[in-house]
């Protein structure tokens, strides 16, 4: 087992993950990801993106191996204690998985509100937000009535509102244009340079390119590569230091 | 344009009441919810108002006949009759331990055998019927009280014959009792059938929000604030259908209590209900939301502890 870094903000050690009976999806992986980096995570359609993405957002328990998330073991953390844990990190979901009877607004909203935000407090961040993403305009809309790339920049603004730690994002820009795709990277690169982790599943090549200090693993059919020194023990640390959360 | 972001907790309410409400979609009686509620809390009532009823009955009755006692003249021959009846209720009166005696004027005598013996039962020349005397003793009717008052009479009313007035009603008193227990039981069986409709609809509910649970879930919500939610919403079911419920089984009670009345039989009469008894219906709505919140909070949970 890998000694835990100093510092480190999530670490798997051994871990490994099968559904039901069937063979491992994920197998031996083990790596760290430190407070202020930007990962992405390559790899194939089935390469097990996705399933990692559950592991580190507390969707899923792993069948074996250790996960470290914020210092506590997620695996043995009580199970009253999980949601402070959620609360630290912003999810971008694959589906984006939006309230469907909720508008765009109280969909943004719902991270502040469940970590207790008074709404006066709630009220000028969300409308912020969503002029942001391009949806000023469409707050009262329900998510049925948005398109794709409108579902997920309010995906994304639920994600990035609660200025996490860790922001884990699965094909983020999957089904938005170029142009968006672009300015919803240099949100996550903003935050990233307030202290947030980012860390972004994507197929997308050319994604990768446009964030040059960014380190990429690489999913192989369950495993774990490693082009950029992400998984060096002891791992390479970032190239950019975090930068005191303002 | 500069973005601000927030830094989430403020020490507010968090998922209030309002968000809350729009979290899970209210059914507003659309559902089968609140009318499953309103037709229990109905029974609930209706069986609890008929064992308070019988309850006072039976406690006014017993009351009533807890000291008394009746003495019959039985002679056949009408001067004989008299003279001890009036020797009897000599000798009663002033006898110690004896409260009150009164004897039962003939027309009450007449007007009680009536309606099996016919008009004019009681003349000289039909059955001879007996002579009644009603005695009330200070204390509750013992084998030893009847045998010192037949002692005391044997002289004067030889004819006399001494019945506990508890002692004909004792069948009466034992179905009274068993009919007790059987709304008791049916207000235990009625509670018991509500708790697992309160239960299989939270399922439902559970269910039919199981994503949007999964999504609060996974933004950081507690499995307290999640149940919360729940509970809000079966709540106002539970509210809307304990109010109509309670409409139902009072009309329905006030509607039984008309027909009984219209009997005018006494013992029916002391059946009604006194406040305290309108009260406690009253809380039967209010225990149903009590049951049906604490029922969708632990089913919810329990749910909740599945997920990691």
């Amino acid at each position: 087992m890998n000694k835990p870094a100093d510092g480190e903000i999530v670490q798997f050690d051994n871990v490994g993950l099968r559904y039901g009976v069937g063979r491992e999806v994920l197998s031996d992986l083990s790596f760290t990801l430190f407070p202020g980096s930007f990962y992405f995570i390559t790899g194939a359609s089935g390469a097990g993106k996705t399933s990692l993405l559950k592991l580190l957002y507390l969707a899923q328990r792993p069948s074996r191996g250790m996960i470290r998330m914020f210092g506590d073991d997620a695996i043995t953390l009580p199970h009253e204690r999980l949601p402070l844990l959620r609360r630290r990190m912003g999810v971008v979901f694959q589906d984006f998985r939006l309230v469907p009877h909720l508008s765009a607004f109280d969909n943004v909203a719902l991270p502040l509100r469940i970590a207790g935000a008074s709404e006066k407090d709630v009220t000028k961040p969300v409308r912020d937000m969503l002029d942001w993403v391009g949806l000023g305009e469409r707050m009262d809309a329900r998510p049925a009535t948005l398109s794709g790339g409108e579902q997920q920049r309010v995906a994304i603004a639920r994600a990035v509102i609660g200025r996490p730690e860790i922001l884990v994002a699965d094909e983020p820009t999957g089904n938005v244009d170029p142009d968006m795709a672009v300015k919803l990277l240099r949100l996550f690169e903003a935050l990233n340079r307030l202290g947030t982790t980012v860390l972004v599943a994507t197929h997308d090549l050319h994604l990768l390119q446009k964030v040059p200090d960014s380190l990429i693993m690489r999913l192989d059919r369950g495993r774990l590569t490693d082009p950029t020194g992400a998984l060096r023990f002891p791992p390479r640390r970032p190239a950019r230091a975090p930068q005191g959360v303002a | 344009m500069k973005l601000r972001l927030s830094s989430g907790g403020g020490g507010g309410s968090g998922l209030g009441g309002e968000a809350q409400a729009r979290l899970v979609p209210q059914a507003r009686l659309s559902g089968p919810m609140p009318w499953v509620i309103a037709i229990m809390v109905a029974l609930v009532v209706i069986a609890a108002a008929a064992g308070l009823s019988l309850r006072n009955t039976a406690k006014a009755a017993r009351a009533e006949l807890s000291g008394g006692v009746t003495v019959q003249i039985v002679e056949p021959d009408p001067a004989s009759r008299e003279r001890q009846a009036r020797a009897a209720v000599a000798r009663l009166t002033g006898m110690a331990g004896v409260s009150a005696v009164r004897r039962v004027p003939q027309d009450e005598v007449d007007a009680l055998i009536e309606p099996w013996l016919g008009e004019g039962s009681s003349d000289a020349d039909a059955i001879p019927v007996p002579a009644l005397i009603d005695a009330r003793l200070a204390a509750s009717v013992s084998p030893a009280e009847i045998a010192r008052l037949r002692a005391a009479l044997r002289d004067g009313a030889p004819a006399a014959r001494i019945d506990a007035q508890s002692d004909w009603l004792r069948p009466v008193f034992g179905a009274i009792d068993s009919l007790q227990w059987l709304a008791l039981a049916l207000v235990g069986l009625l509670t018991l059938a509500m708790a697992a409709a309160v239960l299989l609809a939270a399922r439902s509910a559970l269910g039919a929000n199981r994503e949007t649970i999964e999504i609060v879930h996974l933004l950081g919500g507690t499995d307290v604030q999640i149940a919360r939610i729940f509970q809000r919403s079966i709540g106002i079911d539970a509210v809307a259908g304990g109010a109509l419920g309670l409409a139902l089984g009072i009309v329905g009670v006030l509607f039984l209590a008309r027909r009984f009345a219209s009997l005018g039989a006494g013992l029916v009469d002391s059946g009604a209900l006194g406040w305290a008894g309108w009260l406690l219906l009253a809380l039967v709505p209010v225990a149903a939301v009590a049951l049906a919140m604490l029922t969708a909070r632990i089913s919810v949970l329990r749910a909740l502890r599945q997920m990691m």
